[in-house]
């Protein structure tokens, strides 16, 4: 056997495994240090989950923004998935033109809030041309109006310790059957943070339609479809939470 | 392939194994890593079976390709996490190979066609060899011929590059830093009708590459690329 062998064999087998090994190290250092560890890290998937959302996070900063469009790039239809909630109580408030509606913010916060729909249009307001794209492929562009959750969550001051944000819309009881369902979602405090992250209450220079989530709904720059939660009653700020959906917890990708 | 074949292709080759160990380990996790995909991609593609082009795309717009197969958006949620999971493990082994294969000079010496290959007379050769069934068993040189090094070459740098930019480009979060990936596409919907169509061709290719190794001899085939030689015993040192 020859030295020029050994060697080969050497730096074909070694190099792999020691960048293998070297990188899992790395990754564990960084992952424990700037909490890279996604709510569904566990199981097999969890590693690509875990994988994928480390790697985001590390490339994406609070400043990148979603790519905006022009008004003529709005496009005509506008799809929807998901039924309307069959919850009485909000059946009540759509009824009512949502003037009793109110939204709770609480968890982590130093001063918990119930806030009307003209308490939010009071608040500083902004709008942003996007585009909307479901986890099944198909995408549209439309405007949406409303404040930042920013903006919201520095009235209410969150606590140091708060990591997640969670989104609870009205409940659907009368729902048994079928896969597209109402969603809640949660992020992380990047994504609340973030400058595109509003609780919308118009679309396309109209108030919010009832299909797409009236009167609030979740509108996130740089996530899927499934991520912006529809007809909001809650929001939690929390230190954990335990994902129990389906699919993949981050939908920036 | 004859056993004089193999003697050759031995004497030629010397104590090198016709595919070294970071070909081999990679080639099969690539493998499982393509299937995975391919089976969670059917997956997401059945949900909404039709392809646009452009930023956006919906039922009620016009579409480029009706997919003719009913809508199935049941599994959709699992197929996402799976489709990752297997595009990290194929990124990876990706990754180790092509490493590899510059560090053990795997592309400079087995890939790269000299430059009298490169001539059109004996491309086509080549090609009207392969139409009339002559030389399939290219094993026997123990190198490859200059229209699979070319394939190979384009599997490895055009194709499988391709297939993560137009992947990357359906990412928000990837084109809220590198806009770029989606506009030069020419948007959203493009990324993801050329995901699929490089998918296609990666398919073409797969689809070829075992009818190769088969014509080529396709137990002697699969033992080099499981243990790296033509045949047992002759593993000479």
């Amino acid at each position: 056997m020859s030295n020029s062998f050994t060697r080969r064999k050497l730096i074909t087998m070694g190099l792999p495994v020691a960048v293998g090994a070297s990188g899992v190290g790395a990754a564990a250092y960084l992952a424990s240090r700037y909490g890279l560890i996604p709510p569904d890290h566990n199981g097999i998937l969890g590693i690509g989950e875990t994988l994928t959302y480390a790697t985001q996070r590390l490339l994406t900063s609070k400043h990148s923004q979603a790519r905006e469009f022009k008004r003529s790039d709005i496009s005509k239809i506008a799809p929807v998935n998901g039924p309307h909630p069959t919850d009485e109580n909000y059946r009540k408030l759509l009824a009512n033109g949502f003037k009793n509606w109110r939204i709770a913010i609480e968890g982590l916060v130093r001063r918990p809030a119930s806030l009307s729909l003209e308490d939010l249009q009071r608040l500083p307001s902004e709008s942003h041309i996007i585009l909307h794209a479901c986890e099944e492929g198909w995408s549209y562009i439309a405007e949406w109006t409303g404040v930042r959750l920013a903006s919201v969550l520095d009235l209410i001051e969150i606590r140091p310790e708060a990591r997640y944000v969670v989104f609870e819309p009205f409940p659907n009881p009368s729902q048994t059957t079928g896969v597209v369902r109402l969603l809640g979602s949660s992020i992380d405090m990047a994504d609340a943070l973030h400058p595109q992250t509003l609780l919308a209450y118009g679309m396309n220079g109209e108030a919010l339609p009832a299909d797409h989530g009236a009167p609030v709904r979740l509108r996130l720059g740089r996530h899927l479809g499934y991520k912006n939660t529809k007809y909001l009653s809650r929001i939690i700020l929390t230190d954990k939470i335990s994902f129990r959906g389906r699919g993949t917890w981050y939908g920036g990708i | 392939m004859s056993v004089a074949g193999v003697a050759s292709s031995l004497d030629r080759t010397g104590t090198r194994p016709r595919h070294s160990a970071i070909v081999r380990i990679t080639h099969w996790i690539a493998v499982l890593g393509v299937l995975g995909l391919l089976v969670s991609g059917i997956g997401i593609l059945i949900s909404h079976p039709r392809l646009y082009w452009g930023e956006t795309g919906y039922v009620g717009g016009d579409s480029l390709i009706d997919v003719p197969i009913p809508f199935v958006i049941g599994p959709s949620v699992w197929n996402r996490p799976i489709h990752f999971f297997f595009a990290w493990i194929l990124t990876l082994a990706g990754l180790a190979y092509v490493a590899g294969g510059f560090i053990t000079r795997h592309f400079r010496n087995d890939l790269m066609p000299g430059k009298t290959d490169l001539r059109w007379t004996s491309i086509r050769g080549l090609i009207l060899d392969h139409l009339r069934w002559r030389s399939a068993d290219t094993t026997a040189a123990g190198t490859y011929n200059v229209v699979q090094r070319l394939t190979y070459l384009a599997a490895v740098f055009v194709l499988f590059p391709a297939i993560f930019w137009t992947g990357l480009a359906m990412s928000f979060g990837v084109t809220s830093v590198f806009p770029v990936l989606a506009v030069a596409l020419g948007g959203h919907q493009s990324a993801r009708t050329l995901h699929f169509a490089f998918v296609v061709l990666l398919l073409l290719f797969v689809a070829v590459h075992i009818l190769m190794i088969w014509l080529g001899g396709f137990v002697n085939n699969l033992r080099a690329m499981i243990t790296g030689t033509l045949s047992p015993g002759r593993n000479a040192r």
